[in-house]
């Protein structure tokens, strides 16, 4: 393609379809259009001017508009396609992996969640393919902008104040006719006090305002693309931490993926609305719903290692706070949160039992014994003592005679004692469990018997770091700043020329709102006494409509 | 008298003065001879003081509501359903400050009156606020998205009527067929809250015993007569109607129960209307935009969508991922109604593009914002209904 | 004019090359690294071994660092943990023959009760010094998952070798072998 050189001398970049100094259309299609095409000032589009090797087809496609809104379109469509069975993550199955997922698409939903796992839409939104859309987005984002925003920039940089009258009559806002000597001074005059900006040539002035609108799209997209970059690192490791801490009450734990840092739960509570007293108003919902929680809560004590401890050294801990972890308050330090996620109730800690005569039935005292951190010895009245010889947290058998446990967890406690009185002093062997007792060596004098059981809470807490918070922070401010710059605010433009012979040629032109480019001409013609104006499109579809009508 | 029951009487009187309004519109829409920018008549000006009163009443009882609850009434579906009417007429006299069409309200009125009657067949009572929705950004975030949806909501109002405008409705064509297809769906609400209010009404309750799909044994209570019934149900209550069709356990029958008698109520209720009238429903509302003019109401249907779209944009998803960092401890995470949100995004930012970039103006962009609005409506409804997610709090 | 026109729209492609090969780079990069995610453990072979402190049955307290020059067989363990339990005897063994030769074996327990450790210890008559992480920190510092997991660290105090799972003899004596000071 060639360079354009318009009627009135300038020589236009391949491409143009408006002159970039007079306004003249270059193009036959533009010259036989009733209204110009204002869209980009009538500049080439970088793009379409070069399509010669493969590089400028690819650039050309991303550049494209329609090209765009088919990623968004194929993005929505893909996104929705994604919500009609639940993904991945909100499945709930007793055991994680791929076969049990898979097993729970095809029990629960049948043939159709059968295919839909087999076509990977379990896991849409991480697919390959739905994060190639996304990068190709983020392609056409980049390179339709650059590819606008370099000539639009240029063209109203370089805008001239008199325009061919070709361009003026061909604006929407458009109006012909006499109007006395200090018609200029005046609109001049009047357009500076509606905030326009008034550059004067000869014998005509453009007025401008809000020029800055035209690059919020530009920004808004600058903002875009940021945020998908961020969200891009965050794919990369070591970007953000994820990772899920349970911790029962009492115990202190070192914090996962962050090192020297330890938390003490104190408590874990569970509150629930009474419909009562304070929360009186809400009697009758509590009642119809049954329970509603008011409150999860873990209070913990925030640990951190002193300068030279190590990890593993106990007594070098500095406590930094004590704080409760609520819903909605996580617990913040050095760039971490920690949340209050999950919780499970009453698991076992303590268990109380009475050493008794199986016979009589008396009591020769009451012992505890800590689940977590239990003793060896326990010494009773009378001289009788009980050792524990082993503890199986969680009992899961016997093999080869050995009990097993499954967990480190007292889920299903059982011990191996033996219990020594005045009148057994040999000692009685005895393997308790819940609700069972195994007397391997034959049957005992005494029993364990279980009196009562003290429990504890444990609290779910995931614990995040994500360093790229601030990059899509940022990004989501620019974005924001773009959008509102570009569809709050508008770009008016007044062309007004005083002919030879007196006569005024004026031209409106606006982004959008036309309803408010309008009052202020209206403005300004009662002031200087401007020629009548018309709003060309509407004269154009009025027109239309005349003729429709007659035709019927 | 409570500071509740004040709240409920400030929505009666809310829901008739929008209900008069509606009529006055009419009139003034019907004396409007020339259609253009500036054509309020008197009948324009006492339709819009009544709105004005009507929305006051609204506001009113959000407040109340507000103190009735100590928090902002945006926390289930009946409050953000109700939420959503009132920001819907907020948007509309927005833009009838703007532009003063009369037209408009004639369109918008009724929508929320629909809506507004469609969230009263929620329960209503106030209730507290679970551990996750304990944050100003409740206040923050929902108000920003429901105040954003009233008022991209304008945008469908403005394309209906300049869709019953150009749309031929003398000539089969797919146009009119979907025009219809959009009263005959209003219509559908109206069956909805028929049949809600006289089940309601009667007192109908009908208890079932379930095995739902994770395999537990779960009883529901059935407020309509049960067409439909839940996977491997047993009759707990005595001489009620016996399910016709009992469904796998994925789909909640009751749900679909609900929908059908929503359905064949609001089917009826339309045929009487075209058998009374003896013309479609977009046929009898046409003389009533003869003389709208088209590019003001394509200028109304563009610009509401460029006043919401920002507001949209920081509420659904800015606020939102803020939040959600908060409660949940991750910005986003798939959940069916963010996901919606970003499809809401998606198509408003494909309509501005399409706008832009490629000239769809007048009637392809009417469209679009009609689509625009019942995305917003699946995302409100549907996502809230039928597929559960961390959003369902209804 | 001609030359200008030609060096210009070279510019141009190069360019455009240059933008096209950055974006789609990223994209690569990107989905890589989501194909990856899963697999990036925190300490590698070659690393320093993380440095901590831990006392042990006895109340003695060990610190990494005190054996730098032997090499240290650091085997993580609970009493739960069926394979922990079976390759005991078997480093026991092994500790006996090595530890004159400086290799020391630290038997790191996960956050449980004395009794519990103790028993095991007796029951399986253990000489290597068995020390307990009651807050899970050396277990977040070497970020261990599975038990049982076994970290070689050689006499230079880096890490030579992670075992995840159970090892036989002749596996525990070669790695013994390979963290032997020279």
């Amino acid at each position: 393609m060639e360079k354009k050189q318009c009627q009135c001398g300038h020589v236009n970049p391949p491409g143009t379809i408006l002159c970039e100094s007079c306004g003249r259309s270059l193009t036959e299609k533009e010259q036989n259009s009733k209204l110009v095409d204002m869209r980009y000032e009538g500049t080439a589009r970088r793009s379409q001017t070069y399509n010669k090797s493969i590089i400028d087809k690819v650039w050309n496609f991303f550049s494209s508009v329609k090209v765009g809104i088919g990623i968004i379109v194929a993005l929505l469509v893909a996104a929705a396609v994604g919500t009609i069975l639940p993904q991945e993550q909100y499945v709930q199955v007793p055991v994680r992996n791929e076969a049990t997922i898979k097993a729970y698409y095809s029990d629960v939903y049948g043939e159709v969640g059968r295919i839909y796992h087999y076509l990977g839409f379990h896991d849409l939104y991480s697919s390959f393919w739905f994060i190639i859309l996304v990068g190709m987005l983020a392609i056409s984002l980049i390179i339709a902008s650059l590819d606008r925003f370099v000539p639009l920039y240029r063209s109203l940089k370089n805008q001239r104040v008199l325009r061919h009258e070709s361009f003026m009559n061909k604006q929407r806002i458009y109006g012909k006719g006499q109007a006395p000597e200090d018609v200029l001074e005046k609109a001049e005059t009047k357009l500076k006090e509606l905030k326009y900006n008034v550059t004067l040539d000869k014998n005509g002035l453009l007025a401008e305002k809000g020029r800055f609108s035209r690059w919020g799209p530009y920004v808004n997209h600058i903002g875009l693309i940021i945020f998908l970059f961020g969200v891009m690192l965050r794919m990369m490791p070591g970007f953000y931490v994820d990772e899920t801490l349970w911790i029962r009450e009492g115990e202190t734990r070192a914090i996962p993926e962050a090192p020297g840092y330890a938390l003490e739960s104190k408590k874990f509570q569970l509150e629930t609305y009474t419909g009562e007293e304070k929360d009186g108003a809400f009697s009758e919902a509590v009642d119809r719903v049954g329970s509603v929680v008011k409150n999860y809560q873990t209070d913990i004590v925030l640990y951190k290692k002193a300068e030279d401890g190590l990890p593993g050294e106990m007594e070098n801990m500095e406590e930094v706070k004590e704080y409760p972890i609520r819903v909605n308050q996580p617990l913040k330090f050095d760039g971490f949160a920690v949340y209050q996620m999950d919780y499970k109730q009453n698991e076992l800690k303590a268990m109380n039992f009475a050493l008794t005569n199986k016979e009589s039935g008396d009591s020769l005292g009451e012992l505890t014994i800590d689940l977590i951190n239990p003793e060896k010895f326990y010494e009773l009245e009378n001289g009788a003592t009980v050792e524990l010889k082993g503890y199986y947290p969680d009992f899961s058998g016997f093999e080869n005679g050995e009990p097993q446990t499954a967990t480190p967890l007292p889920n299903n406690p059982g011990f191996l004692v033996e219990m020594t009185t005045p009148e057994t002093p040999k000692g009685e062997t005895s393997f308790i469990l819940i609700r069972n007792t195994i007397e391997p060596f034959g049957e005992n004098q005494f029993k364990l018997e279980f009196q009562s059981a003290e429990t504890r809470n444990v609290s779910g807490l995931t614990v995040r770091k994500d360093k790229t918070l601030p990059i899509l922070g940022l990004g989501g401010l620019i974005f924001m700043i773009g959008v509102a710059q570009g569809m709050y605010f508008n770009h008016r433009r007044f062309w007004i020329q005083q002919k030879a012979n007196g006569e005024i040629v004026l031209a409106g032109h606006t982004n959008k709102n036309w309803f408010a480019l309008k009052k202020d001409l209206d403005q300004v013609s009662e002031f200087a006494s401007l020629p009548a104006y018309s709003d060309q499109q509407e004269d154009i579809e009025m027109r239309m409509k005349k003729e429709g009508e007659e035709a019927l | 008298m409570t500071l509740a029951a004040m709240s409920s009487n400030f929505l009666y009187a809310a829901f008739i003065c929008y209900l008069i309004a509606t009529f006055v519109f009419g009139g003034a829409v019907k004396g409007n001879k020339t259609g253009t920018y500036n054509s309020e008549s008197r009948w324009g000006k006492t339709a819009f003081i009544i709105t004005i009163i009507g929305f006051l009443a609204n506001l009113a009882y959000f407040f109340t509501r507000w103190g009735a609850t100590g928090h902002a009434p945006l926390s289930n579906m009946f409050e953000f359903t109700t939420a959503f009417g009132m920001t819907l007429v907020g948007g509309f006299l927005v833009l009838y400050f703007l532009y003063k069409t009369p037209v408009l309200g004639m369109v918008v009125l009724p929508v929320a009156l629909l809506i507004i009657a469609f969230a009263s067949m929620f329960p209503s009572e106030v209730s507290p606020l679970i551990p996750a929705l304990q944050s100003n950004w409740l206040a923050i975030h929902v108000s920003t998205v429901v105040i954003a949806e009233g008022i991209l909501a304008i945008s469908a109002a403005a394309g209906l009527v300049y869709l019953l405008k150009v749309v031929d409705l003398t000539k089969k064509s797919k146009q009119r067929f979907w025009l219809e297809a959009i009263m005959y769906s209003l219509v559908l609400v109206v069956g909805f809250v028929a049949a809600s209010t006289y089940f309601t009404v009667t007192d109908y309750e009908a208890n079932f015993a379930y095995v739902d799909k994770e395999g537990l044994d779960k009883e529901i209570a059935y407020k309509m007569p049960p067409i439909f019934g839940m996977n491997e149900y047993e009759a707990l209550s005595e001489g009620k109607m016996t399910p016709l069709v009992e469904m796998p356990a994925i789909v909640n029958a009751s749900k679909l129960t609900t929908v059908t008698w929503s359905v064949i109520l609001g089917t009826i209720i339309y045929w009487l209307i075209r058998l009374v009238a003896r013309k479609r429903i977009s046929a009898l509302l046409k003389p009533f935009v003869k003389n709208v003019n088209l590019n003001l109401m394509d200028e109304i249907g563009y610009r509401a969508v460029i006043i919401g779209f920002p507001l949209f944009s920081l509420g659904a998803l800015i606020f939102a991922m803020i939040w959600a960092q908060i409660a949940w401890s991750r910005f986003w995470g798939w959940d069916p109604k963010e996901v919606w949100a970003l499809i809401t995004w998606l198509f408003y930012a494909a309509y501005l593009h399409l706008r832009l970039g490629k000239g769809w103006h007048g009637e392809k962009s009417a469209w679009l914002g009609v689509i625009g609005f019942t995305i917003i409506l699946f995302n409100l409804v549907a996502v809230n209904l039928i597929i559960a997610g961390l959003h369902s709090y209804a | 004019m001609n030359e200008k026109k030609k060096s210009k729209k070279k510019n141009r492609v190069i360019m455009r090359s240059v933008i096209l090969f950055l974006l789609i780079a990223a994209i690569g990069y990107t989905l890589y690294n989501n194909a990856t995610a899963e697999d990036v453990s925190v300490l590698k072979v070659g690393d320093q071994a993380p440095d901590f402190k831990l006392v042990d049955l006895e109340g003695e307290s060990h610190q990494l660092s005190d054996y730098k020059g032997q090499g240290v067989f650091l085997n993580f363990w609970g009493t739960w943990c069926k394979p922990c339990a079976k390759e005991m005897p078997a480093m026991d063994r092994q500790y006996e023959a090595f530890k004159d030769q400086g290799v020391q074996v630290l038997a790191v327990n996960i956050a449980q009760s004395d009794f519990e450790v103790q028993s095991f210890a007796d029951q399986y008559k253990l000489s290597f010094p068995v020390v307990i992480d009651k807050t899970k920190s050396v277990m977040t510092a070497y970020n261990i998952i599975p038990l049982p997991t076994t970290v070689l660290v050689n006499p230079d105090g880096e890490i030579q070798r992670i075992i995840t799972g159970e090892m036989t003899e002749q596996d525990i004596e070669g790695f013994m072998e390979e963290i032997k000071p020279q």
